[in-house]
């Protein structure tokens, strides 16, 4: 992914609630380290610290923390709903903090699309004039921007609720009407600021599917919000975990799972199953002389799904290969079996158990 | 007042110099109030009444400003042009109600008409019981022959709602867009809402004149505050998620008001707009003072010559139109979207427009070969006046050995004491039991405060006349929440007493003041006693109101929590529901002063002697200085007993950490 530039770049980016908040920051800036606690004993709020992403064409970035760690106000920075008060943002190539009002709405009618934690949608609007909203904004002819919206809710799976109003929809429904509206437009980024929240357990797990087959349709860039670290796992291709307005760590879920760059991180992943994250192809090793014999498993499984591969085939390497069934390393059975039986030891961080103390210690 | 608002502020101190407390220096300060009413008959004259010398002439500077305003800087001009473009309105639907001659020349529109017109609009909001009330209220209009007058007012409403509602919208969007316009609006509404009607009256004599277009006028200016107040609460409360989709979806500032905020604060918007309505109505009723004709004027020379019966059948008239109007804006207001299923006909969708156009049809077609589907002449005309008179009559010879008892008891025993008893304390006292009640609850900020409201009435030189106001203010009010509590408590028993009681009061609190005048001169004729009874009506519909919806508001797991512990029903109501009710019920108390100031003030024109009395007479030569001076007065006791509820029960509120 590295070799293609990001289409999202933010560096240094910060966020501050209070009074003059620019002219603090520069003053606080220029002396050195901030620490969330004297921001705080000065009266500030402080909302995002020092954050620096690149988020690439085409990636899934979840962004995960528990309420109140910035996550929100991250993403809002990122869409400029609000204004930064340090730090850069660039989007395709533009310096987001430098677009005027009229150049940031050209951006937003074009490139951008947002989904809200609760729906957002206008109530005094049709199912087809809430996904129409965005269209007409831009000022699109009739014809044009009705047979794209139908397009658009059908897309959704909300066919035949067109006239339907938002009242008269469950949760799950309206939320498709808010993915649908900010589909409209054709975006190419996508940010949804957690959008399954408000939904019962069922409807989100369902909700979740239907943005995966969304996602593996259309290919979007997309920024999403959660506080739901199964969610995170289930859905990212990279997780960036927040902790007090900062990014404890960004990584891919099986790297955040059997590494944990924080204690903050590592409490996060303790509880989970990390065979059911980690994959295959994130064990392999390079393969040192001949290859290993015998039929090759499919790097991009999960190690809970070879498990039963993994106990009956008592081989100590496998050999293995990508979705197009070329050689993808091999995989050390013992190592799979360590992550699949929960041990600590293989490839986890060294550090992660006197890491779980320290926070142990501080709860 | 000030006693009551005593003894229930019970609230610790939080916060004091450490020195003294707050409540330390109210107390002292009070005591000095006591000591100098006490002390009265020894007191120098200088600090029982404020030496002549020392009265400000506001009045003359007042008209000497509105002079300089309406001739010197011709504003005239500006409000005769103002007037022409409202008169010209109101051309247009006198001549559609009532035929008035003037362009389009199409009026009269047939009374048949309008009542299913009516009938139509009440079934599209609520079904048939609003088209019963929509239709039956101008049926009973038209029958008993007082279609003209109604329309008369009608005429004026029409006009006045849209230009009140729009202009109120606009305010409302500024003041919300912009700090600054907020902070310069905020008192003058908060002053416009607690001047008497009348006081808006003489200003707009003076520049205006009198008639339709002045009652139009100050009908406008008088229902524009609600509008503004509500507009800027609806656009406030639209959650910031609807404004940021909007963003997203690339509005510009303008489509984001037009088309998200705006929409999404339709209902705050549309109570506005029933508020707009309902104060329209009150006030059209009362410009029968300056030459509004309608069913104000007629009410106003029926009830002076005391013809009770026909009093009645006006009365009832304005009550439906009350009714009907407040019940279709509010149904306009909490009325949700519906979609209809796809492939429904579009004659269907539109059944009830094509229906309306059908009847419209009709009954044209039918009042041009049946003159009485136009229009029901005098002769034609029930009226049930004759009826009226003869069972109020036997009804007063019946009660009026009563009525007799009660208003010499009252008269003699009760109320002329206590007027002399007000009259009789010294200003110096008035403004220390003030100064230490305000210092107690709000501190030295509230102190200052409200003695510059003190010292203003004492200043303008009408201090008597206010507190021949005040008396009467306080009398009611007392009465009033001596009805009103017990009668909450009691209906917040159960939910259906409950619902019942509150749909009573939301009615009452419809109909225009002018109303309540109709029965108490038909019990106890025109006296005082009369006077403080239509006051003490008026009043006790907030106070059980918000008696009844702040017990009905307690959390129910104390009430349960309470119930465990063992509590009796009256030990709950004094440990757990009342404490938790009070400071909703101090908001109902605020209104109550506020509606009983201002019926006090109607009330002059059954010969009070208080400063509605002086406001009638500063009407009737145009003295546009004293009658502002004199509404300011009222305005401020308002603003007073306002401020120091509003803080009172925000500081209570805070303790008890229930967030309002």
């Amino acid at each position: 992914m590295s070799d293609t530039q990001p289409l999202i770049s933010c560096r240094s980016l910060w966020k501050l609630f209070g009074h003059d908040p620019v002219a603090y920051l520069e003053q606080k800036l220029s002396g050195g380290e901030v620490s969330f606690d004297s921001l705080q004993s000065d009266g500030y709020i402080p909302a995002v610290r020092d954050v620096s992403l690149d988020i690439y064409p085409g990636e899934m970035l979840v962004i995960m923390g528990l309420s109140g760690s910035g996550k929100s106000t991250l993403v809002r920075c990122l869409s400029r709903l609000i204004e930064s008060t340090s730090g850069s943002i660039t989007v395709d190539g533009q310096d987001l903090r430098a677009l005027d009002e009229k150049g940031l709405i050209d951006m937003r009618r074009n490139k951008m699309g947002m989904v809200f934690q609760n729906f957002a949608l206008l109530p005094n609007r049709t199912v087809l004039d809430n996904v129409i909203y965005p269209l007409e904004m831009r000022g699109q002819d009739k014809h044009t921007r009705r047979a794209r919206a139908l397009e658009v809710i059908k897309l959704v799976g909300l066919e035949g609720r067109e006239s339907y109003f938002p009242r008269e929809l469950s949760g799950g429904q309206q939320q498709r009407v808010g993915i649908a509206r900010s589909l409209a437009i054709e975006p190419d980024i996508w940010f949804l600021d957690e959008p399954f929240s408000a939904l019962d357990p069922l409807i989100r797990r369902e909700m979740q599917d239907e943005f995966l087959r969304l996602q593996a349709l259309l290919g979007k860039t997309i920024v999403f919000i959660t506080h739901d670290f199964d969610e995170a796992l289930r859905l990212a291709d990279r997780i960036a975990i927040m902790k007090d307005g900062m990014v404890e760590q960004v990584d891919t879920p099986d790297k955040i799972v059997l590494q944990p760059a924080t204690p903050y991180v590592a409490r996060f992943t303790e509880e989970i199953e990390r065979a059911r994250v980690v994959h295959a192809s994130f064990l392999s090793e390079e393969i040192v002389g001949a290859p290993p014999a015998g039929e090759p498993l499919l790097a991009s499984s999960t190690i809970h799904s070879l498990a039963r591969r993994l106990v009956d085939d008592t081989r100590a390497v496998y050999p293995l290969v990508d979705d197009n069934g070329q050689s993808a390393g091999q995989l050390n059975r013992a190592v799979a079996l360590d992550v699949l039986l929960g041990a600590n030891t293989a490839s986890t961080s060294p550090d992660a158990n006197t890491a779980k103390d320290i926070t142990a210690a501080s709860l | 007042m000030s006693s009551n608002v005593l003894s229930q502020s019970g609230s610790k101190p939080l916060k004091g110099s450490p020195l003294m407390s707050n409540r330390h220096v109210g107390i002292c300060i009070l005591v000095l109030g006591i000591a100098l009413a006490l002390a009265t008959p020894l007191l120098p004259a200088g600090l029982q009444r404020l030496p002549e010398a020392l009265v400000l002439p506001f009045a003359d500077v007042i008209n000497y400003l509105f002079l300089f305003i309406k001739d010197d800087l011709g504003f005239i001009h500006v409000t005769r042009g103002i007037a022409g473009g409202v008169e010209s309105l109101l051309d247009v639907t006198a001549n559609l109600l009532y035929g008035k001659r003037r362009w389009p020349n199409i009026g009269p529109i047939p009374w048949t008409t309008i009542a299913v017109t009516a009938g139509c609009i009440g079934y599209a909001l609520g079904g048939w019981r609003l088209a019963l009330l929509g239709a039956g209220t101008f049926v009973w209009a038209a029958l008993l022959g007082q279609w003209k007058w109604t329309m008369e007012t009608l005429s004026v409403i029409v006009v006045a709602v849209p230009l009140a509602v729009l202009i109120g919208l606009c305010l409302g969007a500024a003041a919300w867009r912009s700090a600054r316009v907020e902070k310069i609006l905020n008192p003058m509404l908060n002053i416009a809402q607690s001047l008497p009607h009348f006081a808006y009256m003489i200003p707009v004599v003076v520049f205006i004149g009198v008639g339709p277009k002045a009652g139009a006028i100050v009908t406008i200016i008088f229902a524009v505050p609600p509008m503004v107040r509500m507009t800027l609460l609806g656009l406030r409360k639209v959650p910031p998620e609807v404004v940021e989709s909007g963003q997203m979806c690339g509005s510009t500032p303008w489509q984001l008001l037009r088309y998200a905020r705006i929409p999404t604060a339709r209902t705050e918007i549309l109570v506005g707009v029933n508020q707009v309505i309902m104060q329209s109505l009150a006030m059209v009723v009362l410009a029968s003072f300056i030459g509004m004709p309608g069913l104000g004027q007629k009410l106003l020379q029926l009830l002076q010559s005391l013809k009770i019966g026909r009093s009645i059948e006006i009365g009832i008239t304005i009550v439906l139109l009350a009714i009907m109007l407040d019940r279709f804006s509010k149904a306009w207001a909490h009325r949700q979207p519906e979609h209809h299923e796809r492939h429904t006909a579009w004659w269907y969708q539109h059944r009830l427009l094509l229906i309306w156009i059908a009847l419209v049809a009709g009954t044209f077609l039918l009042s041009m070969v049946l003159p009485v589907a136009a229009e029901i002449g005098r002769r034609q005309a029930f009226t049930l006046s004759k009826e009226f008179d003869v069972i109020v009559e036997s009804l007063l010879t019946f009660v009026d050995p009563v009525t007799l008892a009660i208003r010499s008891f009252l008269i003699k025993d009760v109320l002329i004491p206590l007027r002399d008893a007000y009259l009789w304390l010294p200003f110096s006292a008035v403004i220390a039991l003030v100064a230490g009640v305000a210092w107690r609850i709000g501190g030295r900020r509230s102190a200052v405060v409200c003695i510059l409201y003190v010292a203003f009435i004492a200043l303008s030189g009408w201090w008597d006349r206010a507190m021949i106001t005040v008396y009467m203010v306080s009398v009611a009010v007392f009465v009033s929440a001596l009805i009103g509590l017990p009668l909450g408590v009691w209906a917040s028993r159960s939910d259906k007493r409950a619902q019942r009681l509150l749909v009573v009061c939301d009615t009452l609190q419809t109909f225009p003041s002018f109303i309540y005048l109709i029965p108490v001169i038909m019990l106890f004729g025109v006296n005082d006693v009369a006077a403080i009874s239509a006051v003490i009506v008026f009043g006790t519909v907030p106070m059980t109101r918000y008696t009844i919806e702040g017990l009905r508001g307690v959390a129910p797991e104390l009430l349960e929590a309470s119930d465990m512990s063992g509590a009796t029903r009256w030990q709950k109501l004094r440990t757990v529901s009342f404490p938790m009710a009070v400071p909703t019920i101090m908001v109902g108390l605020n209104q109550t002063v506020m509606f009983s100031l201002f019926m006090v003030i109607i009330a002059a024109f059954i010969g009070t002697q208080d400063l509605g009395q002086e406001m009638q007479r500063a009407l009737s030569s145009t003295d546009v200085g004293k009658g502002l001076v004199l509404g300011l007065c009222v305005a401020f006791m308002g603003l007073l007993v306002d401020h120091l509820i509003t803080r009172w029960g925000s500081e209570r509120q805070r303790l008890l950490g229930v967030v309002s």
